[in-house]
């Protein structure tokens, strides 16, 4: 390809997705115009300067990985990532808080939600504009802020939104050539919702690195067999992003079409992240190409031993972010709640028992942060992350667990009922400590 | 940009910490946790080091000396004198917290004097050890209430009082005394004195006895017609009833997350040695599988570890606030009350974790966990800083939430 083609490919693919933005009815209800045009001309200034750069080479490369070894410790935002948390925090508040408990209760997201959590632009925006997408490269920060932000909304339809995007990050980061060109446009344009991954399997102590479900080569492609659990949207999902084990191998990724002989779906409830249309994938001699092996023949070498380990990581980060965001959603609901109500002639907040569970569902939430934030500030900087993902999910297995059923006993009665959205937080918390794959940032 | 690494341009001063906590502090430890009282003599040696090092061009001690608020700055985030006060004092408690307490003027005094001093006081007390005299014997947690009082008399002030648990009140060159200008007027009036050792009226007249960082000296002083110059209150002398406790209270927003540095120090010195000990009865820790397939020795492990590095995030995350100007009044008291409770949990358990090992004085882990006990106390007790951080989220006054 001549340089003038790259350019143009380059800025065509990142402005298409801008415009799609620009032009979302959704941004206009959400009173997001101000914030999206912001979004736009960053973009749409960034996609210039990369078109720039793409001329002398393409990258996917993670854009922190340039900055060297002389970072500070920092806790702030890009302005970019600023201006996603403000456009999903209004969606969270505007379409996905209200939409939860009938969401849990028909044990499905609402019909359109998928289009419009595509609309906003947060997987064009995940997309690097090498591949077609907006982003100025792959980040696991972003991702997790995207995965708080929205859990914060409600962490079902979190998980609704947030599988297809994980489908299409892993892809970015992992696929062959040949995968991102078929697989990709179809979710920048937002044509495409429907993929997920099916990494969990429905058993006690399960680990990711240590897989029951197989993948047997043969000679023209793979043998799946085994089961996958709490898959979202898996009834309706048109990719499966699988993890099984190739004997002599080790865990890899696959891609599998739905319609695949061998591959069978059937609903799954449970406790909570009902919204997210939960399913048990089945996979019964499922007969797969060799293409279907995410990152094509060169991840039967290391390199699919490292984005597997990667992607382990990863997914511990999704589930902590989620922990964090639904977390928040728990202390923003108890502090009104309790100032609020009155008991023995006071505002129960006036209580330190009361006061005090407040006061550690705060502190908790920030080490669950912290911890979650280290482990992706690490990814992106192209550190090893394996030991602080691995941390934050122990950490918040435990405390985004008991964030949930403070949040409950706060409330009393109130807590219990349906009435208030506290009892399927608590119900989604649970989640936190048994996931543990099944999305990726 | 999300970064929550230790920057490299911090390293030497870590570094340079952990060697003196390596070589001087931990060789002396059990000696000086022994022989309460007596004065450890080494550590003229280290001042003088510490100062030879400042004068050879490495950074600034890692004492809290030279803590400032920075205001905020547009040209870019800082990592400064904050964060690193806090982990220099991370590697020297994790030596020794009473031997990090007792360093020549790095006393907790000198970071009231850095927080509330205007530039005349700050260059006039340069060099002083300063230790801090807020508790009385009826008032702790309440300091609103102390009973302490400054009267102004010609150009002095005179005060008259009884303070206790003054750390290095006895070793220190000054006391930073609180004291309030008027009973009737609350915490609007408590203000604090840079009251002088050798300043007649002002005598020691116990050193207590303690559970632990009994290398560090913990004094009873009293006032009695105690006069010194009027410019040794620090800061102004109004008094404004709408700001409060404001000024005076500053200090805690700077010291606090200094305390959640020594908790980090102290908790790391216990998890590592348990973990060596461990390792030898075959116990690894591998981050990786299930922790319910882990032996629940490894899995404690783990916990813990999560559990410390949730307190040491959270410090740094109040210094890099307080670097970068950001009000951390709530942050320093998260981090605070995270770490202190963490790191006596975890010199508890890891006493147990090692059983007979751990309970004996042959190995320091018995120590350690009796000398994280005051961290959870003082500078604020765990209980308030859960009324700061409560009174701060519900939006609550001191009157409304108590």
């Amino acid at each position: 390809m001549d340089n003038e083609k790259i350019i143009n490919e380059v800025m065509g693919g990142g402005l298409r997705a801008l415009n799609r933005i620009a032009d979302s009815p959704l941004v206009e209800r959400l009173g997001l115009e101000e914030r999206t045009q912001q979004l736009v001309y960053e973009g749409a200034k960034r996609v210039v300067e990369t078109a720039a750069r793409a001329a002398k080479r393409l990258s996917t490369k993670r854009p922190s990985g340039r900055q060297g070894s002389s970072r500070k410790f920092d806790l702030s935002l890009s302005e970019e990532q600023q201006l996603m948390r403000d456009t999903l925090r209004r969606f969270g508040d505007d379409v996905m808080s209200p939409a939860a408990r009938e969401a849990d209760e028909n044990g499905a997201p609402p019909a359109d939600f998928l289009a419009a959590f595509s609309e906003l632009g947060a997987i064009a925006m995940s997309v690097p504009e090498a591949l077609g997408g907006a982003a100025e490269g792959v980040s696991a920060v972003s991702q997790m802020l995207i995965a708080e932000d929205l859990a914060r909304g409600d962490m079902g339809l979190a998980y609704a939104a947030l599988a297809p995007l994980s489908f299409v990050n892993a892809v970015v980061s992992w696929g062959d050539e040949r995968q991102q060109a078929d697989l990709l446009p179809g979710f920048v344009d937002g044509d495409e919702t429907a993929a997920t991954l099916a990494v969990v399997e429905p058993h006690p102590l399960f680990d990711p690195a240590t897989l029951r479900t197989t993948a047997k080569k043969t000679s023209s492609g793979y043998v799946l067999s085994g089961h996958k659990s709490m898959v979202a949207l898996a009834t309706s999902t048109k990719w499966f992003l699988v993890a099984a084990e190739i004997p002599k191998v080790g865990p890899r990724m696959f891609i599998v079409d739905r319609d695949t002989d061998g591959v069978s779906v059937s609903d799954e409830p449970t406790m909570g992240l009902r919204s997210a249309a939960l399913g048990r994938l089945k996979l019964e001699g499922a007969r797969v190409p060799q293409e279907a092996l995410l990152g094509g023949d060169a991840a039967l070498k290391s390199a699919g031993k490292v984005a597997y380990r990667d992607a382990v990581d990863r997914a511990r980060v999704a589930w902590g972010a989620m922990a964090v965001g639904a977390s928040q959603a728990v202390l923003d609901y108890v502090v009104p709640y309790c100032n609020d109500r009155v008991a023995f002639g006071e505002p129960i907040s006036h209580r330190q028992a009361v006061a005090f569970m407040i006061a550690d569902i705060a502190i908790e939430l920030e080490s669950m942060r912290m911890l979650v934030y280290r482990a992706a500030g690490r990814i992106d900087a192209g550190l090893d992350g394996r030991r602080e993902a691995y941390l934050a999910r122990t950490l918040c297995a435990e405390k985004a667990m008991e964030i949930g059923t403070n949040g409950v006993q706060l409330l009393g009665g109130a807590g219990f009922i349906k009435d208030h959205p506290m009892e399927l937080w608590y119900r989604h918390l649970r989640a936190v400590g048994v996931m543990d794959g099944n999305l990726l940032v | 940009m999300i970064y929550l690494e230790v920057p490299k341009s911090l390293k030497p001063i870590v570094n340079q910490a952990h060697q003196v906590a390596k070589h001087v502090f931990r060789p002396i430890s059990r000696k000086y946790d022994r022989a309460e009282h007596a004065y450890p003599k080494e550590l003229d040696m280290l001042a003088a080091l510490m100062d030879g090092l400042s004068a050879g061009g490495a950074q600034r001690g890692a004492g809290v000396d030279g803590l400032r608020r920075d205001e905020q700055r547009k040209d870019g985030v800082r990592n400064g004198a904050n964060m690193s006060t806090c982990l220099g004092l991370t590697e020297l408690c994790w030596g020794d917290i009473g031997l990090a307490l007792s360093i020549p003027r790095q006393g907790l005094g000198n970071a009231a004097i850095t927080a509330v001093a205007d530039g005349e006081q700050k260059e006039r007390f340069d060099g002083v050890w300063a230790a801090m005299a807020i508790t009385e014997p009826g008032a702790g947690s309440d300091s609103a209430n102390i009973r302490t009082t400054a009267r102004l008399d010609g150009d002095e002030w005179v005060l008259n009082g009884e303070k206790i648990y003054v750390t290095a009140g006895s070793r220190a060159d000054s006391v930073v005394v609180w004291a309030t200008l008027d009973r009737n007027l609350g915490r609007a009036a408590i203000k604090s004195f840079v009251v002088p050792h050798g300043t007649p009226g002002m005598e020691v007249v116990r050193l207590d006895k303690k559970m632990g960082i009994r290398a560090s000296d913990t004094a009873s002083i009293t006032l009695t017609d105690c006069r010194i110059p009027r410019g040794n209150l620090l800061g102004n002398a109004d008094i404004d009833t709408k700001k409060g406790f404001g000024g005076v209270m500053q200090t805690f927003d700077n010291t606090r997350p200094i305390v959640a540095g020594m908790a980090v120090g102290v908790a790391r010195a216990a998890l590592e040695h348990t973990r060596e000990l461990l390792e030898k009865e075959g116990i690894e820790v591998r981050y990786h599988g299930s922790l319910f397939s882990k032996s629940a020795a490894e899995a404690e492990l783990i916990r813990m570890e999560a559990d410390w590095e949730a307190g040491r995030l959270l410090m740094l995350k109040a210094a890099w606030m307080a670097d970068n100007g950001i009000p951390n009044s709530m942050e320093a008291s998260m981090s605070k009350a995270k770490a202190a409770r963490v790191a006596n949990r975890v010199t508890l358990r890891c006493v147990e974790l090692c059983g007979g090992l751990g309970y004996s004085e042959d190995e320091l882990l018995e120590k350690w966990a009796r000398d994280s006990k005051i961290l959870d106390i003082f500078e604020g007790t765990q209980q308030i800083q859960l009324l700061i951080i409560a009174r701060r989220l519900l939006g609550k006054r001191s009157s409304e939430l108590r």
